[in-house]
């Protein structure tokens, strides 16, 4: 365990210097603002929380950021330093193959999330002060769920990355295959999705198909956390209707998110283990 | 007694990747206080032989002891303490400092931090110690290569191609180093191309070509037991180049013949006499020079050859 935290640690410390940590923020919080005031504009004053709106858009705007951040810097995590040469020493260490994939992991997970959380963070509080309703009255709740449920997705993609990483050879494989998962689940598993519905003019698909169909899709799991969880958000996204027949509880949710997780971090301590050097 | 214990115990190995024995039918021990120097051309399995040493990939056939465990037990883990490592090329994160990289491996050996500022010490990067890798020289991250497979004073010292990239100084202070590593009882196994600088410095030398050893043993034994010519440069004006290409062309092979200069091939233990019948006899020569065998050429002619001794 100490050595999962020492990697853990080296790859903390890597993101805080290269000003990775630094930038992902600012970009997080730039969005963040640029869509609240943006947002606010057209509702002018209403009584729903400035919060709540923000929550819909920012939860959007996160499933196209959040995967490709997470790609981004996991991507190479194993292949990246196997081409340094830094791999082979660190395996000479007494360190095990899984420690340096759940290590880096958990590092990065870190970083990602106190990004995440910052980033929205600042971004939620200046958009709460600056609302005409008390503070109180704010979708805090909403919030609160977003910046969890991002970094769970980040989460999602940072082990999806690894499990890249640990499977090929080559750096720039590895960076074309992140841009391929990233499309799919992104825009063309929804496309995909949402194809099948028009073409099914007869209702052949069940309820429970489609919901399930969602589920498999973790940025979808996302989606349906952040604008089906909340009443307010819901009303707003028009996914009122939705939810009413095929509301999907926050725990099943989260649960479906975790699988996400842990399978292919799973695959990728495995597929590493039997990685030739 | 510690002059008997084999550190690092080899027998018979074989590692195939398909149909290409990379390493094929190794045998090589490396003791307590002994420093084996591994010279090989590019791909002679030279750095396979390092990673089934560190237990990173399996041997096809054969076994591998080091310090009495097998390296894919799981008691492994606890051997790789034991042992130092420093890989051919190894690109350290350009992000930390010297000291921030040094501190990142202590702790993975478990190892105190105190012995920092002395390995720093010992490979002379006091002054760098605090400043990023990505500013370092090529020789100087070299030195901290070296610098954190020195950590915890490990027993076992593997070290691919440790001198490359680095100035004569710093060569000088790397064989310093471990020589006083050895003396203290570590084995050393190090793999090299530079054969010249190799000569005082190992004990043993173990020639791989092709994944198989053909050589072990000291230069001097090699060279010997190889019993390559000498050359004799000799001088002299053109008429008395004639004489000498009638008289000595029986007895030895005159190579080439230009510009008044001969070269002539001649066996080590006929290199006296060769030497008296040339002064004895009539021939006047402007000047003599005996050129021996060099330790490249004792190596060309191992591994091109694929000579066993």
């Amino acid at each position: 365990m100490n050595q999962v935290i020492i990697l853990a640690g080296k790859e903390i410390r890597d993101g805080m210097r290269n000003r990775w940590v630094v930038v992902v923020t600012l970009l997080m919080a730039g969005l963040a603002l640029i869509l609240a005031f943006l947002g606010s504009a057209p509702t002018g004053t209403t009584k729903i929380s400035a919060l709540a709106i923000t929550i819909v858009s920012l939860s959007s705007l996160s499933i196209f950021f959040i995967p490709l951040i997470a790609l981004l810097l996991s991507y190479d995590t194993i292949v990246g330093e196997s081409e340094r040469g830094t791999l082979m020493l660190l395996l000479s260490y007494p360190v095990t193959r899984w420690q340096v994939i759940v290590g880096k992991f958990l590092g990065q997970t870190v970083l990602l999330s106190f990004a995440i959380i910052l980033g929205f963070g600042i971004a939620a509080i200046a958009i709460a002060m600056k609302s005409e309703s008390a503070l109180s009255d704010q979708a805090w709740s909403g919030i609160i769920g977003l910046l969890v449920s991002s970094a769970l997705l980040g989460a999602v993609f940072l082990a999806i990355g690894s499990l890249i990483s640990a499977y090929v050879r080559e750096r720039g494989t590895a960076a074309g295959i992140a841009v391929g998962i990233w499309l799919l689940f992104v825009l063309i598993y929804d496309l995909g999705l949402l194809g099948l519905l028009a073409a099914d003019t007869g209702h052949n698909m069940s309820d429970g198909l489609v919901t399930a169909l969602l589920l498999a899709n973790p940025t979808d799991a996302y989606r349906m956390f952040n604008l089906v969880g909340s009443q307010e958000a819901s009303l707003l996204s028009g996914m009122a209707g939705l939810s009413a027949e095929r509301q999907v509880s926050t725990l099943i949710l989260s649960t479906v998110m975790i699988l996400w997780v842990a399978i292919p971090l799973f695959f990728a301590c495995l597929l590493f283990q039997r990685r030739p050097l | 007694m510690s002059e008997t214990i084999k550190h690092i115990e080899i027998k018979s190995v074989v590692k195939s990747y398909g149909k290409i024995h990379a390493v094929n039918n190794v045998d090589l021990n490396v003791l307590a206080g002994e420093c084996v120097a591994l010279v090989g051309p590019n791909g002679a399995g030279k750095s396979t032989l390092f990673k089934l040493i560190l237990g990173l990939v399996r041997p096809t056939s054969g076994t591998i002891s080091i310090l009495g465990q097998q390296p894919d037990q799981p008691v492994f883990d606890r051997i790789r303490k034991s042992i130092g490592f420093l890989p051919e090329q190894v690109l350290f994160q350009g992000s930390l400092t010297g000291r921030e990289t040094l501190q990142f491996y202590t702790s993975l050996k478990g190892e105190s931090k105190d012995q920092i500022d002395g390995l720093f010490q010992t490979v002379e990067l006091v002054e760098a110690a605090d400043r990023r890798v990505s500013t370092y020289s090529k020789g100087m991250r070299q030195r901290l290569g070296l610098a954190q497979a020195l950590i915890g004073n490990p027993e076992i010292l593997l070290l691919d191609e440790p001198t490359s990239g680095l100035d004569p100084a710093s060569r000088l202070n790397f064989y310093e180093i471990i020589e006083k590593r050895r003396v203290q009882g570590a084995a050393v196994l190090l793999s090299s191309h530079a054969l010249t600088e190799l000569e005082a410095r190992t004990n043993r030398v173990a020639v791989l070509a092709h994944g198989k050893l053909v050589a072990n043993g000291s230069i001097n034994a090699l060279k010997s037991k190889l019993a390559l010519s000498s050359k004799i440069k000799l001088k002299a004006t053109p008429t008395q180049m004639k004489l000498l290409s009638t008289k000595f062309a029986d007895h030895f092979d005159i190579n080439h013949i230009v510009n008044g200069v001969a070269v002539l091939d001649c066996p080590e233990n006929q290199k006296v006499s060769l030497v008296k019948d040339l002064m004895s006899s009539d021939i006047k020569f402007d000047g003599i020079e005996i050129i021996e065998p060099t330790l490249e050429q004792v190596f060309a002619s191992l591994t091109k050859g694929e000579k066993r001794l």
